[in-house]
C-alpha cells in the first residue's frame, strides 16, 4: 500500500486543528471517509479534500507534503504509526504523542512535543519556544521518547520535563531546561540565560560552556560511566549526535538549581 | 563404553531445577573486574552452605560490555527466586558496589526482572539519580572514587544445577591433571560455571548422614581410604576421585560442557593414569534431569 499522502492545496488563510488526522484515528477509515473529516480553520470546519489533495491509502504512514506554518496540532496523540511533514508544521506538533514516529523535514511552531509521552520526533528545522514543555498550568512535560532538532529551539526547551531525551543540533534559547524534574536534555550548539532554571533533578549535557546561575554549584571535573552508554544509544539516529567523535565521557559537572532541590547537573564538555 | 582405556560407566548425573542470572561487572581494567567477580562470587559454591552456586563464566572484551569497559560475567544459581535475588542483592552491594571503578550491568535481558542496583541505590542516600536509556533503567550513585553506575534489574531465568562427572584416576596428581584438562576446556563453554573451587570438588557428597543434624555427608563408596571398610565403588587401582559439578541454563548447555570435559579427561587416557569416568545421582529420586554419560559421549 502507497503511504496516504495529503498535499496542501494553498495557504491556508487560518490556522488549522490537524488533530484528527492521527494515524490511529484513521485506521478504519475509507479515504472517502478521510476526505469527509472536517478540520477547525477559525471560526469554520473545512473538508480534508478542500484543504487537500489526496493520494494513497495507507493511513499509518501519513505524508503531509507543502505542508505550512498555520498547520496546528499535527499527529496530537500519536498512537502508532508514522507521519512525516514535508514543510513547516505550526504550533503544538506531537502534542501528548503516545507511540510512533513523526518527522518534520522544515521548522515547527511553539510547543512541539509538548507533554509527549513516547516515540519519536525528528524536526529538521528549528523548533518555537517550548519544545517538550507542560501545557500552561499544567506540571508535567515530556515524560518519554526521544526529540530531535537539527536546528535551534527556543526558549523554555524541556520546561517541567519528567523523562526522555531532548537532543538539539543547534542552539537552545532562554530557559533551558527550566522546572525539569527530570530527563535529558543534550544541546550540541550555545545555550541562553538561565539555564536549568529552577529545575529539579535531570542532567543538562552541553557541548559548549554556558552562562550559569549563581544558583549552580561546581563539582568539579569528572568521568561518568552512563555517558557511553547515553551516547551509545543515540547512534541509531540519523544525526550529529549518533557520530562517535561527537561523544565524550569527560565533564564539569555543576549541580543544581539549589534555589529548588539541587538535585539536577548541566555536565559540560571538556 | 572405553574411550583411550578410559572406562564410561553406564550412568548417569541427577541435576535439579534452580533459579540463574547473570551479571556484567567492568572497570577500568580487567584486573579490577576480575577481583570484583571473585569477591562476589566467593564463597558460592554449594546451596548446601552458600545460599547460592556462583562463579565466573567468561571475561568480556570491550566490545562486549555495555559501557565499553573490560569486563567479567558471572553467573549465581540458586533453589529459588527469592533467594536468589537476595544473594544477588548481598553480594552486588558488600562486593562489586565496594570494589574500585567497577559498573554493574545486567546479564540476561529475558526473564523475570530482580533487582541488581535498584536497592543498592540507596546507598546514595538521596545523591544518587537514575537514567533510563532505550528502556534500561541505570542507578548512579555517588561514591569516594566518583560514580557507581548499576543497571537497575537483571533477569531470573529457570536453569538447571547439579551436573556432574567424576575422575576416577590412579593417582592424586593425575586426578587433578585430568579436571584442571576438563575445566579449561569446559570454561569455553557459555551459559555453564563450574562452581567450586578451581571448578573442582574433591568431597563429593552423599544425601544424609549417621549424625542427624547434617543433609549431606562424604560420599564414602567413592572414598580410596575406605575401599576395605565400606560398600565401595572403587577397585584396587583407584587413589583418587575428583568431581566436577555443573550449574547451566538449560539441559543442552550442561551437555555439551559435560561432553567436552569427558573428552578432555579422555584425551589424557589411560596412559596418563585415568581409569573411569563415572557420575553423581541419587537413584533418580531426587532430581528430574539426568545426564547419562555413555549418551553424552556417544
Amino acid at each position: 500500500m502507497k503511504a496516504l499522502t495529503l498535499t496542501l492545496k494553498n495557504s491556508p488563510e487560518q490556522r488549522i486543528d490537524m488533530s484528527p488526522l492521527a494515524c490511529q484515528l484513521l485506521k478504519a477509515l475509507a479515504i472517502e471517509d478521510i476526505a469527509a473529516i472536517t478540520l477547525q480553520s477559525g471560526k469554520r470546519k473545512l473538508r480534508v479534500d478542500e484543504l487537500f489533495t489526496i493520494e494513497g491509502s495507507d493511513s499509518q504512514q501519513l505524508i503531509i507534503k507543502n505542508s505550512h506554518e498555520k498547520l496546528d496540532f499535527i499527529g496530537k496523540d500519536l498512537d502508532g504509526g508514522s507521519i512525516s511533514v514535508v514543510g513547516n508544521a505550526g504550533a503544538y506538533l506531537a502534542m501528548g504523542m503516545k507511540a510512533g514516529d513523526i518527522k518534520v523535514s522544515g521548522n515547527a511552531g511553539l510547543y512541539a512535543a509538548c507533554e509527549m509521552k513516547k516515540g519519536y520526533l525528528e524536526i529538521s528545522g528549528n523548533a518555537g519556544d517550548f519544545l517538550g514543555a507542560a501545557l500552561p498550568g499544567n506540571k508535567m512535560g515530556m515524560k518519554g521518547g526521544t526529540i530531535l532538532v537539527k536546528g535551534n529551539v527556543g526558549q523554555r526547551a524541556g520546561d517541567h520535563m519528567r523523562r526522555g531525551n531532548i537532543l538539539i543540533e543547534g542552539n537552545a534559547g532562554d530557559y533551558c531546561g527550566s522546572r525539569m524534574t527530570a530527563g535529558t536534555i543534550a544541546v550540541m550548539g550555545q545555550t541562553g540565560r538561565y539555564l536549568g532554571y529552577a529545575m529539579r533533578r535531570g542532567t543538562l549535557l552541553l557541548w559548549n560552556q554556558p552562562q550559569l546561575s549563581a544558583s549552580f554549584n561546581d563539582c568539579g571535573a569528572h568521568t561518568l560511566a552512563f555517558l557511553p552508554i547515553l551516547f551509545a544509544s543515540f547512534r541509531t539516529l540519523n544525526s550529529r549526535f549518533a557520530d562517535v567523535t561527537q561523544s565524550f565521557n569527560r565533564v564539569q559537572r555543576y549541580a543544581g538549581d539549589m534555589s529548588e532541590m539541587g538535585r539536577g547537573e548541566v555536565l559540560v564538555k571538556i | 563404553m572405553i574411550i583411550n582405556g578410559v572406562t564410561i560407566d553406564a550412568t548417569f548425573a541427577e541435576a535439579f531445577p534452580m533459579k540463574a542470572t547473570r551479571a556484567i561487572i567492568t572497570a577500568q581494567n580487567e584486573k579490577w573486574a576480575m577481583i570484583s567477580a571473585q569477591a562476589m562470587t566467593g564463597f558460592a559454591t554449594s546451596v548446601i552452605a552458600c545460599g547460592c552456586e556462583g562463579a565466573i563464566e567468561r571475561v568480556l572484551e570491550p566490545s562486549e560490555t555495555p559501557d565499553g569497559r573490560p569486563g567479567v560475567a558471572v553467573m549465581i544459581f540458586a533453589m529459588g527466586g527469592k533467594g536468589l535475588a537476595k544473594q544477588l542483592e548481598t553480594r552486588a552491594g558488600q562486593c562489586v558496589l565496594t570494589s574500585p571503578t567497577s559498573a554493574l550491568f545486567a546479564g540476561i535481558d529475558g526473564g523475570i526482572r530482580i533487582p541488581l542496583g535498584k536497592n543498592l541505590r540507596y546507598f546514595g542516600d538521596g545523591f544518587q539519580s537514575s537514567k533510563l536509556i532505550s528502556g534500561k533503567r541505570y542507578w548512579r550513585i555517588p561514591v569516594m572514587d566518583g560514580e557507581f553506575l548499576a543497571e537497575a534489574t537483571t533477569g531470573q531465568v529457570d536453569a538447571i544445577g547439579g551436573g556432574n562427572f567424576l575422575v576416577l584416576a590412579k593417582s592424586q596428581p593425575q586426578a587433578l591433571a585430568a579436571c584442571e584438562a576438563a575445566i579449561e576446556e569446559m570454561r569455553k563453554i557459555p551459559n555453564v560455571i563450574m562452581p567450586f573451587p578451581g571448578g573442582v570438588v574433591r568431597s563429593g557428597s552423599k544425601v544424609g548422614s549417621k549424625y542427624k543434624t547434617l543433609g549431606a555427608s562424604t560420599n564414602d563408596a567413592f572414598c580410596p581410604t575406605l575401599k576395605g571398610a565400606t560398600r565401595t565403588d572403587l577397585s584396587p587401582e583407584i587413589e583418587s576421585v575428583m568431581e566436577i559439578v555443573i550449574d547451566g541454563l538449560t539441559k543442552e548447555d550442561i551437555d555439551k560442557a559435560m561432553r567436552v570435559g569427558i573428552q578432555a579427561v579422555c584425551d589424557l587416557g589411560a596412559e596418563n593414569g585415568i581409569k573411569r569416568i563415572s557420575a553423581g545421582n541419587y537413584g533418580g529420586k531426587l532430581g528430574p534431569f539426568h545426564f547419562h554419560l555413555q549418551e553424552i559421549m556417544a
